[in-house]
């Protein structure tokens, strides 16, 4: 995770506002308060995670995203960002366009269930994937949507939704080498900076 | 969590002080108080650079009485629980006050004190007031204390009217602000709530106008009345249930002949109706219930909470409890899409609690753990730390 927040840095500019989505414990936040100056505020419904966003210094507001963004005006952040946490909304396209209403420009990741580790395991064992990325059963999952690399940008066609730009991210040889080939297949994690068109 | 820390160590005996603020005390409704007396208590030290100041501010019927115990007596303070050494208002590494406020009845001046004037009681002619009028007397507190700048201004319900009046009217003299179960505005329910309770005390014969105190009588079935529904609007439904049921505390409703019969809900709110109405003023309750209906933040500000709270520089804590009907979560929502839209630091958290708008005064382990963790940091950026 903490290799992902270097591609959104950069993204991000010194100075501007910025919304994180489902924010857990605030990590991504603080970097961006330190090294970006940034007026940040985290979503987030985790008591726990809530209670340390508080002790660490970065505004948290306890909301469910599932329950709609409508308390935030057109426009009124620079940049919403959203981690590994798109699969687990009740309606990803439609936090999508929230997201997109909001904020200028939008950061997603979220974990490609069309890596070839995880089609693997459903080919091989016939069970659901439970990975490093996917530590779930499927009975017990906060992931109820999932989707590939080629399903998302799909997605983004279909929504006439801007790709400013894209990253692929796997850990281990040979994904390394071959993600940028074959990304659907080789990808592990992806993150999308998007704008409206 | 919560068991723990109720057997954090108390602040200990404590002591009421006094002063009498000779700067005169110019009101909103035009009236000036040449001087006024305030009673109130502080727990732990101000620091060198006496920056480490936390006013406590109380609502309707709080006093200054916020922690520890007076010499010969076993009542604690009203928020015992969260004020105190290594608690979540820590009197280790915050100098913290708490004042009673004119217009109420607890020693500073208000409708039981003498009108130098008229060498009488106020009583129902002492003025009108406002949050603001409170928010002004406690800024001639901080300037007898000598304190320029407070760390944090906390308050729960009429207090956390306070504490945003605060951060309007003296933006830089507030580094934090902590906004608790309370609201920018009373909405109709709540105006008429509190109107209810004032007809209760005007209705009681003994009130006289509120002229009680020079005939030598109290309104106390007026306003044990105006408690008791008062009361009832500080719970829940759910809390009730679980607290009272249907249990009865006297009488058989199986044997039809057994006449009386009482509700053990019925005893608890006649206990807590007469319990206030003996330690409470009736013309205090009017003023202040008064207070809290005119109090609208925004008013001055083009109706524009955003405009409002533009004025701000502090950073903003905004808690709520679950199940308070009386200040519902929905307003100190309100309080943060605003804060939020004007650009200020806030956090907002909803605590799961079924114990009504009283939840702010009772322990609960998520509140103490986000406020201790929210002043932690206070307290950490006063010495210099991150």
């Amino acid at each position: 995770m903490s290799q992902d927040y270097g591609f959104i840095r950069d993204w991000i500019t010194a100075d501007s506002k910025v919304l994180d989505l489902g924010c857990g414990d605030g990590s991504l936040l603080l970097q961006l308060q330190q090294k970006h100056n940034i007026l940040g505020y985290g979503l987030e419904i985790d008591p726990q995670s809530i209670s340390q966003c508080i002790a660490r210094g970065v505004n948290v507001i306890e909301q469910d995203l599932n329950k709609g963004l409508t308390n935030f005006a057109d426009g009124s952040f620079d940049t919403v960002v959203m981690t590994q946490a798109l699969q687990a909304m009740r309606y990803p396209h439609l936090v999508l366009d929230e997201m997109l209403r909001i904020g200028r420009e939008c950061i997603i990741t979220f974990p490609n269930f069309g890596y070839w580790g995880t089609r693997a395991y459903l080919n091989f064992r016939g069970r659901m994937p439970v990975t490093k990325q996917l530590a779930y059963q499927w009975y017990d999952t906060p992931n109820i949507h999932f989707f590939t690399y080629a399903d998302f940008e799909a997605l983004c066609r279909e929504r006439e939704i801007n790709i400013l730009n894209r990253r692929t991210m796997a850990e281990d040889f040979p994904d390394k080498q071959l993600k940028n080939l074959w990304p659907n297949l080789f990808t592990q994690t992806a993150v999308y900076h998007l704008s409206r068109q | 969590m919560s068991s723990e820390s109720t057997s954090k160590k108390s602040i200990g005996i404590v002591k009421t002080q006094s002063v009498r603020i000779s700067q005169p005390l110019k009101l909103a409704c035009g009236i000036v108080l040449t001087e006024h007396e305030l009673i109130y208590e502080t727990y732990g030290e101000l620091n060198a650079q006496r920056n480490n100041g936390i006013l406590l501010c109380h609502a309707l019927s709080g006093d200054h009485h916020a922690a520890g115990f007076y010499e010969g007596d076993n009542r604690p303070g009203w928020w015992e629980h969260y004020v105190g050494p290594g608690k979540a208002i820590d009197s280790d590494r915050f100098f913290i006050v708490s004042v009673n406020n004119i217009g109420s009845c607890f020693g500073s001046t208000g409708p039981t004190s003498i009108n130098p004037q008229t060498s009488e009681p106020w009583g129902a002619s002492f003025p009108s007031l406002r949050a603001r009028d409170w928010v002004e007397s406690q800024r001639l507190l901080m300037e007898h204390l000598n304190i320029e700048c407070w760390a944090a201004i906390i308050g729960g319900s009429l207090g956390g009217m306070q504490a945003m009046r605060w951060s309007l009217e003296h933006p830089t003299k507030v580094r934090n602000a902590v906004v608790i179960a309370s609201s920018m505005k009373l909405t109709a329910q709540n105006i008429a709530f509190n109107e209810i309770a004032r007809r209760a005390i005007k209705s009681d014969p003994d009130f006289c106008d509120g002229n009680y105190l020079q005939q030598v009588k109290a309104p106390v079935r007026g306003l044990a009345l105006a408690r008791m529904i008062g009361h009832v609007t500080y719970l829940s439904d759910e809390l009730m249930g679980q607290k009272f049921g249907r249990e009865l505390r006297i009488g058989d409703l199986v044997d039809r002949n057994a006449d009386p019969v009482e509700f053990q809900v019925e005893s608890y709110l006649n206990y807590q109706g007469d319990k206030f109405s003996d330690s409470f003023d009736a013309n205090s309750y009017i003023l202040i219930t008064k207070m809290l209906d005119y109090f609208d933040l925004s008013r001055e500000y083009g109706n524009d909470p955003v405009k409002a709270f533009g004025h701000s520089e502090c950073n903003f804590l905004v808690i709520s409890f679950s199940s308070d009907w009386r200040f519902a979560p929905e307003r100190s929502r309100e309080i943060t899409d605003a804060l939020l839209a004007a650009d200020r630091p806030v956090s907002y958290i909803e605590i799961e609690s079924d114990k009504g708008h009283d939840a702010f005064l009772l322990p609960n382990a998520r509140y103490e753990d986000a406020l201790g963790g929210y002043l932690s940091r206070v307290a950490d950026q006063l010495q210099g730390g991150a």
